[in-house]
């Protein structure tokens, strides 16, 4: 059974934003959404490898900040060129002000 | 409707308009003609990564298996000879025809060549993969290599150079690097960044004479120095690929003549990326030519919408990027409108300059920083230039102030 581990504190993220969140040799993207619901994904883009934390959040959608490939942080789902495999997503629950993900 | 589509250039934007195709449903024949022998790749690489790795390779924006799967017919390596537009055909230079229903020419641009004499086998441009492999190889320890013009392409290449240990001099005829559309504020952080890593820098000189023969090559600038070097590679600009277009009697204006849609002066004929121009509906549609990868992107995907008659025009904001060394730098918009500049610091080496159009309407903004230092507020720059606003210069020049604000407000 996967273990669930805290990411960061759950004000630590603001409104429609993402944090890095790297843990035991792997990097993730946190994000919490304009309706203040958190989300994990796969920390770097599928197209070259580049950190998605510092992209932009918008509605659902976070983008690469180097080619601006789209994603949906709620599914992983890729959203239209450059960009064409999903991002793996995590489970993510809020608990005593922690934000914890599920890594799997 | 028998001849179906063809894409004239397999680069990113003719592939682009390929998918796209596909994507809205198109079910008839489409053949995309290139004269490389790859498959369809990603060309910013070859300035960067693909120059730096131990075994270049290209980066596929289709592999084999994905054409086939979406029955897009891939000739290469195929030249067209002509375009024959009464009859709807194009002509391949091995013989045979292609009959179409639309054309799209996304011909791309070719390195503007240097003209002087004496440029031989040592002497070379970068725009294609064979190209890379033919830098690459001397790209190396105790090689010299002497990069002729101070633009991205030269640049990008100088910062690959020597990462891999080459010695490289820059000469750049004007009197700094990057004088088309980079501000000089942001254009002097990255000559401080090729020098500090050792890399040479001489504005104002340009080449007097070229003398090569096939194993070393000697520069003579203008200001009198000589460079005995292994390689001179030539980056000073592109021209667009126009040959087919003007033989098939189509408007040329800086590049293939088109309307918002795409659409060249023969509505079954399409142009997009590199080779065109076309009016830019967030400056008042004015024409421009663009040559930048997310334009050739952007348009490639438009066209292939419009060859099927949706008529959707460009509105998008130019925008492009440059990595050298540990910097990366991005401008959005078109800085030639604007009247003066504000100065946001994102952090201690990483700022964004907000160029103002006289009217206070942000027109550009231009950023530099270590690796993605910037990207956030340039991409939020990007949609409140899209939306002509004129946000408050103070808000922009203060850092805690997100600019997310000012796109709602």
């Amino acid at each position: 059974m996967s273990e669930w581990i805290e990411a960061c504190g759950a004000e630590d993220i603001d409104e429609e934003d993402v944090i890095r969140f790297d843990h035991a040799g792997r990097t993730f993207a946190i994000y919490r959404s304009p309706d203040d619901d958190y989300f994990a994904t796969d920390g770097l883009c599928t197209h070259e490898q580049v950190h998605l934390s510092g992209g932009l959040v918008m509605d659902d959608i976070i983008e690469c900040p180097k080619h601006n490939g789209r994603f949906n942080y709620k599914t992983g789902e890729a959203k239209g060129a450059p960009v064409c495999v999903n991002l793996k997503t995590y489970p993510v629950k809020v608990e005593g002000g922690k934000v914890l993900i599920q890594v799997g | 409707m028998d001849g179906g589509m063809v894409i004239v250039g397999a680069g990113e934007c003719g592939a682009r308009a390929a998918l796209a195709l596909r994507e809205h449903g198109y079910d008839g024949p489409v053949t995309l003609v290139g004269d490389e022998p790859h498959l369809p790749y990603e060309r910013p690489p070859l300035s960067k990564d693909a120059m730096m790795a131990d075994t270049p390779a290209v980066q596929a924006i289709a592999s084999e298996a994905e054409l086939a799967d979406k029955s897009i017919t891939h000739l290469r390596p195929v030249t067209v000879a002509s375009v024959d537009r009464a009859a709807k055909r194009v002509k391949l230079a091995k013989g045979g025809e292609l009959a179409y229903d639309r054309l799209l020419l996304a011909t791309g641009a070719t390195p503007r060549r240097l003209p002087m004499p004496g440029l031989g086998a040592r002497c070379v441009y970068l725009r294609t993969f064979s190209d890379v492999l033919a830098i690459r190889q001397h790209l190396k320890p105790q090689s010299r290599i002497v990069i002729v013009g101070g633009g991205f392409i030269g640049l990008e290449l100088a910062a690959a150079a020597r990462r891999l240990g080459a010695a490289v001099t820059v000469v750049e005829a004007q009197p700094r690097i990057l004088m088309r559309g980079v501000p000089a504020e942001i254009a002097a952080v990255v000559h401080a960044a090729h020098e500090a890593h050792g890399a040479e820098i001489v504005c104002g000189s340009g080449i007097a004479a070229i003398d090569d023969d096939g194993q070393k090559v000697r520069l003579t600038f203008a200001n009198g120095r000589v460079i005995d070097a292994d390689l001179a590679v030539i980056g000073i600009g592109a021209v667009p690929n126009t040959g087919l277009a003007e033989q098939a009697g189509l408007r040329i204006e800086n590049g293939i003549a088109v309307d918002a849609m795409l659409r060249s002066s023969d509505p079954d004929i399409f142009a997009a990326g590199d080779c065109c121009s076309f009016p830019l509906s967030v400056y008042g549609g004015r024409r421009v030519r663009l040559e930048a990868w997310r334009n050739a992107q952007d348009q490639g995907a438009l066209a292939g919408a419009n060859m099927l008659g949706l008529d959707l025009p460009v509105s998008s904001v130019p925008w492009f990027w440059s990595d050298q060394y540990e910097l990366t730098m991005q401008i959005a918009g078109l800085c030639d409108e604007a009247e003066t500049a504000v100065r946001r610091d994102i952090s201690e080496n990483a700022f964004i300059l907000f160029h103002l159009a006289g009217d206070g309407r942000l027109v550009a903004a231009s950023g530099i920083g270590p690796d993605n230092a910037v990207a956030r507020d340039i991409r939020l720059a990007e949609m409140l230039i899209a939306k002509r606003a004129r946000p408050d210069p103070d808000a922009l020049a203060s850092p805690d102030i997100k600019l997310k604000k000012l796109l709602a407000g």
